[in-house]
Formats: structure tokens, C-alpha cells, sequence
């Protein structure tokens, strides 16, 4: 099948980048939500933003982890083709562990509550 | 009929934001499905690849503005505090749920879980318009990276639900109302009609 695009197909390197960026930031975002739910002075730290609490800085922290890891990540990678079939296994499971991590009964199964 | 200020933005929050981000992503789906897998008959030409390409980046913008409307004005009047001896809770939809063993749990699980799962969504969307951006057509060719993209779709549509579902609930138990008021439309009654 051809493509008015054409050309070669490009590297996936810089695809695997993006993908693998934003399961560590939704991983991130898991692990900041139970610390800041888990230690009231973790989610005092968090409070960049009174009237949204530590949610502003658990958001605003995945956020940048996120696009630094995504940045950092095209540098390596750009140009390059990856085994991107561990990179989606790696970042499924990283997807998977941060939507639990944010899941309130898992969180207080994990803090013992 | 009137609305008050904090009523229409958690409309135009959930009703407008949610509701027309869960309807694009479907189609942000079904336009992917149908030119990027190997059984497409589709070739996209360069104007249509540009075409869904903005359309993807304006479903990741709808995800961006509604998660940020709900954290940053509708979330703080959820979650306000009531000054020392108010008993009427109803402008404190935290509060007023928390009061109440029957509905303690619409707070502690569904808003908890809202605040922090609709995030995935834009950032999922975000990495699902780069993608189509970069590579197009091609993704037939990469199956892999194909899987990442339906996949990130997937995931944004779950965490748009979930997010949506308990907006919807949480504002029939405890509705976030509050500020001035403003009249949409006079009544007939009114005028002694």
C-alpha cells in the first residue's frame, strides 16, 4: 500500500521516546498521589497552590517529569529504530502501576488503612 | 432562569469539555482505525494528513482545558472549607459529602480518583497527536508504535470516562454552586403571562 506521504518509513526511535516519556510521567503521577495522600507533610510540600491543595504540585511535578523524560528520552533515541515492543511492555506496565497507584482503595490497601 | 457563576463553569467544565472530548476521541478512533492499519484502502494525502493531525492536537487542547478548568476553578470551590460555625454545608460539596456516612465514599473514592485519572487523558492525547504528526500513514507499516497509539487512545477514553462518570455523580450528591447569579432567560411568568 503506498502513501502520498511516501518517502521510508522513519525511525521509531522518536515515537518510542514519546511513549516511554508519558508512561513514566503517569507513573510519576501515581507515585506522588499516594505519597502526598500517604504523608501529610509530602502533601503540605505539594501545596504550590492553596485553593487546589497538593494536587496543583502532584499534577504540575508528573507534568514536567513527563516532558523532561520525553525530551530526554528523543535525544537518545531520535534517528535510531528501538525494540519497541519492550518499550510498550515496559510503559504499559508503568501506565498500569500509576492508574492503580491513583485508584483510592489500592491506596489504602498500600498504607494499610 | 438563571444559573450562578460556579454552575455554568462546571458545566462548561463537564457538559461542554468532557462531554465533547469523550464524543472526539471516539472519532479520534475511528479516523485512526481507518487510515493507519493494514487493511486501510485509505492513502491519505498531505492535506488530509494535516487535516487529522490538527484534529488530534485539538482533542489533546479539549483534554488540556477541561482537566485544568476542573483543578484549577472548579476543584477549589469543591474542595473549599466552611468558616467556624456554619451548619448549612451545601456551598462546601466536600464537606457536605463527607458529612454523611451514606456519601462519604462519592468523595474518598470518586473525587480522589477523578482528580488524579483524568490526567492520563491529555497527556496520553498529547503523545497520540505527536505520534500521528510524526509518523502518519506510516503507522501501518509500525505495528508496534500502531499498539502504542490505539492503546494511548484507549487509555485516554477510560480515564475521560472514569473522570466524567464521577463528575457527573459527585455534582447530583453535592453540587458545586455558589457566586453571582445570572439570568439566562426572563420567565413569561414573570411578566404576568
Amino acid at each position: 500500500m503506498g502513501s502520498e506521504l511516501g518517502g521510508a518509513v522513519p525511525p521509531n526511535g522518536a515515537g518510542a521516546a514519546a511513549v516511554l516519556g508519558a508512561a513514566i510521567g503517569g507513573l510519576v503521577l501515581g507515585i506522588l498521589a499516594l505519597a502526598a495522600d500517604a504523608v501529610t507533610a509530602v502533601g503540605g510540600l505539594f501545596n504550590i497552590w492553596n485553593p487546589t491543595g497538593p494536587l496543583s504540585g502532584v499534577t504540575s511535578i508528573a507534568i514536567l517529569v513527563w516532558l523532561v523524560a520525553w525530551w530526554v528520552l528523543s535525544r537518545l533515541w531520535a534517528g535510531r529504530n528501538v525494540e519497541l515492543r519492550r518499550v510498550n511492555f515496559l510503559a504499559a506496565a508503568m501506565f498500569a502501576a500509576g492508574l492503580l497507584l491513583t485508584f483510592p482503595p489500592f491506596m489504602d490497601l498500600l498504607q494499610g488503612k | 432562569m438563571d444559573i450562578t457563576v460556579r454552575d455554568a463553569v462546571t458545566v462548561v467544565h463537564g457538559m461542554f469539555f468532557g462531554a465533547v472530548l469523550l464524543l472526539t476521541v471516539s472519532a479520534a478512533a475511528m479516523g485512526l482505525y481507518a487510515t493507519c492499519t493494514p487493511t486501510s484502502h485509505w492513502t491519505l494525502s498531505p492535506a488530509q494528513h494535516r487535516c487529522l493531525s490538527l484534529y488530534l492536537a485539538f482533542v489533546a487542547l479539549l483534554a488540556w482545558i477541561a482537566v485544568l478548568l476542573g483543578a484549577y476553578a472548579v476543584y477549589p470551590w469543591y474542595r473549599a472549607h466552611p468558616p467556624a460555625g456554619v451548619t448549612d454545608l451545601s456551598g462546601y460539596p466536600q464537606r457536605l459529602l463527607m458529612s454523611n456516612p451514606s456519601t462519604t465514599a462519592w468523595h474518598d473514592i470518586g473525587m480522589e480518583w477523578k482528580e488524579h485519572v483524568a490526567w492520563f487523558a491529555p497527556i496520553s492525547l498529547t503523545v497520540v497527536a505527536f505520534l500521528f504528526a510524526r509518523y502518519g500513514h506510516h503507522l501501518y507499516a509500525l505495528q508496534s508504535l500502531r499498539r502504542a497509539v490505539f492503546s494511548l487512545v484507549a487509555l485516554a477514553f477510560l480515564s475521560a470516562c472514569v473522570a466524567g462518570f464521577f463528575g457527573a455523580m459527585l455534582n447530583k450528591y453535592a453540587p458545586v454552586r455558589g457566586g453571582s447569579t445570572m439570568v439566562l432567560m426572563h420567565s413569561q411568568a414573570a411578566h404576568g403571562e
